[in-house]
């Protein structure tokens, strides 16, 4: 049994069905890719995991619990974190402010009436913030407002806040999009280093081949709402009905 | 200092020495002087800049940090009134007791309003804060008149209980006191051509409000004030964070909905009266201009918004006709008439309109408020450095 375990999730929009009848497991510690042409439905379905959509049909374990009916920040705190397609940061506080909130909510829980004691005073959050923000390498635009830095910064800030929660399972959607190739291949190594020296789980959607090439060991192919394939990158590359869903994928998204 | 940065513990003392020292401060003309009517150093304003000076400093934890813009605070400002009152008829004429219930009375009243209004965000949050207000302000000139007083409000009576203090004797009348020492007791100090007056009224309610404003500075530089920015900044990345946004709207609410019933309760420690006029609509928008005006999510802003307000409502409203000839005196007839005619729409009656044009200025050259004229004005002084590059990182949006 994988950590995740998603079973016929369906998902309607209208008229459109988003998600047909999606079967994912994704086993413990390892790096699962989800590909498919725009479209096909790879956001909802992380929307279905993190609780910011509810499925029509279908269940959700993971780890062994639903995670259906719980509200985000719940689900958060049984250890799924998230990067999001368009970056989500808070753009009016401080870098190093961006890192200290995953670092109380991983201290606290979900709610601390910490009012009166000052923020700089709490030293282990401080720490543990500078240290990751060294890790992204952002240690010199800590003091920043988080809104003018470079998207691909916000990027990766993103994901180091989303790392500073030390998640089991950490969902990335399409996490270098808008990086320049230099931070793309830093972000490669960085999740890379992640994924060995952690008890992590990763699941990525992502269009650029590079970076799921050199880092998933199993790919699953959703178009148009089912997968088609699930199966190693070394099967997936030379697999035909991949390339008829890739070739297909001006009409699909149309 | 105090658990402080530097910079917020000069903040605080400066607007310290400033209320020490207001009743000189804001008493600047002699008696007598053609300017003298732009003095504001008499108990009964002094009383009131420091009072809604309160009341606009908890209003901004709530509006400045979260963003939730409530139109209903004066529901608990009203309410804490009342429980002041009725602490005076039942109890004692000491303010402790009436300020203490004030607060919690608001305060539990501000947790059901926010416990409902907090389902929504946004306009239908407004709108549903405004609901509950002029709820309250009906329900307090209706149904509830045996408590509120209807129409004509509350007052302490001579032959109301009051267990705590001695029976008054023939021909007294209860006067709100600490400890006996009553809230309209003022000194009178003449030098030259000028009167200045110290009112115990007046420093215990700045006493209060430099508490108020330091537990502010507080809770701006905690991590719960650090959350409370958050959720203005982005909610969901905040719920997606693994944090419930709920409690710490709730909670910044019931704060604010505290600072409320505090000035509630102050306001009657001062004039021993209340109506529900106090609870109108006008009243909530009111603290939302202070807040605004002086620059919201600010520290000091809001106390530079009420005290501006309130300082435009008593004094540019006093001008009447007969000022206006005097100053305008000097000018040959025809001229002093046209000065006359293009001034007076604009004072006495006509304060809104002087205060809805500034308003308007406001928010459209400078949408950080006063705060922000400041700063604009203190950068042509210096070179401004930048405030990012300071050595902990932390960029400080608040002064
Ligand atoms: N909240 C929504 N309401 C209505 N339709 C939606 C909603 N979210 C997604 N859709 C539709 O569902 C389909 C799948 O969208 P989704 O965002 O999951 O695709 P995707 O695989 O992530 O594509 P991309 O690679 O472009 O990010 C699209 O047709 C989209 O327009
Ligand atoms: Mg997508």
């Amino acid at each position: 049994m994988g950590i995740l375990e998603v079973k016929n999730v369906g998902k309607r929009f209208g008229g459109l069905q988003a998600l047909g009848d999606v079967n994912l497991s994704v086993a413990e510690r390892t790096v699962h890719a989800i590909i498919g042409p725009n479209g096909a439905g790879k956001s909802t379905l992380l929307n279905c995991l993190v609780g910011k959509l509810i499925p029509d049909t279908g269940s959700v374990m993971f780890d062994g619990q639903s995670v259906l009916g719980r509200r985000p920040h719940e689900i958060n705190q049984m250890g799924i974190s998230r990067v999001f397609q368009t970056p989500e940061i808070f753009g009016d506080l401080s870098v190093l402010e961006n890192m200290m909130i995953p670092c109380f909510a991983k201290r606290d829980g979900a709610f601390e009436l910490n009012a009166i004691s000052s923020v700089m005073s709490q030293k282990d959050v401080v720490e543990r913030a500078r240290h990751m923000l060294d890790e992204m390498n952002m240690a010199d635009k800590q003091g920043m407002h988080a809104s003018s830095l470079s998207r691909g910064d916000k990027r990766r800030l993103e994901i180091g806040m989303c790392l500073s929660q030390e998640p089991r399972l950490l969902l990335l959607d399409e996490p270098t999009a808008g990086m320049a190739r230099a931070d793309t291949n830093n972000t490669i190594d960085l999740l890379k280093q992640i994924s060995e020296e952690r008890d992590i789980t990763i699941a990525i959607i992502e269009h650029d081949m590079h970076v799921v090439f050199s880092l998933a060991e199993r790919i699953t192919v959703l178009a148009q709402g089912t997968p088609l394939v699930e199966d190693t990158p070394d099967n997936i590359k030379g697999h035909p009905k991949v390339r008829e869903a890739y070739l297909g994928e001006t009409q699909t998204a149309a | 200092m105090f658990g402080l940065t530097k910079r917020d513990t000069t903040l605080l003392l400066v607007v310290a020495v400033l209320t020490i020292f207001a009743p000189f401060i804001l008493n600047p003309f002699p008696e007598g002087s053609a300017m003298a009517q732009f003095n504001a150093g008499y108990p009964d304003l002094m009383q009131r800049l420091v009072i809604f000076g309160i009341f606009a400093i908890g209003f901004n934890i709530l509006f400045g940090l979260t963003g939730y813009l409530s139109f209903g605070h004066a529901a608990f400002l009203g309410v804490g009134s009342y429980a002041a009152i009725w602490m005076m008829k039942l109890l004692t004429m000491n303010v402790i007791p009436a300020i203490m219930i004030s607060v919690l009375v608001a305060g539990l009243f501000s947790l059901l309003v926010g416990w409902i209004s907090l389902r929504r965000s946004g306009i239908y949050f407004s709108i549903l804060t405004l609901a509950f207000a002029q709820m309250s302000y009906s329900l307090a000139y209706s149904v509830l008149t045996p408590i509120t007083g209807g129409e004509t409000g509350l007052q302490p009576k001579v032959n109301d209980p009051r267990i705590l203090d001695a029976a008054l004797t023939e021909g007294q009348n209860p006067r709100a006191n600490l400890f006996g020492l009553e809230m309209g007791t003022s000194y009178e100090m003449a030098v030259g051509g000028w009167i200045f007056t110290f009112n115990a009224g007046y420093y215990i309610a700045a006493i209060v409000m430099l508490l108020a404003f330091y537990l502010s500075i507080r809770i701006f530089r905690s991590p719960f004030g650090m959350m409370l920015r958050a959720v203005k900044s982005n909610q969901q990345r905040l719920n997606y964070t693994g944090l419930n946004a709920k409690p710490y709207t709730l909670a910044a609410f019931v704060i604010s909905g505290m600072y409320a019933g505090l000035a509630g309760g102050l306001l009657v420690a001062m004039d021993t009266q209340v109506g529900a006029e106090r609870m109108f609509w006008t009243a909530s928008g009111e603290v939302v201009l202070m807040t605004i005006l002086g620059g919201a999510g600010t520290l000091i802003g809001p106390v530079l918004g009420a005290g501006f307000i309130k300082y435009m409502e008593n004094i540019v409203s006093k001008i009447n006709k007969t000022v206006l000839e005097q100053w305008f005196a000097f000018m040959p007839d025809g001229i002093e008439d046209f000065f006359i005619t293009i001034v007076y729409p604009f004072v006495g009656k006509g304060w809104h309109l002087t205060l809805g044009l500034l308003f308007m200025m406001v928010v459209i050259f400078l949408p950080g408020g006063l705060v922000q004229g400041g700063q604009k004005v203190a950068g042509l002084f210096k070179r401004k450095k930048p405030v990012d590059d300071k050595p902990d990182g932390k960029t400080t949006p608040a002064e």
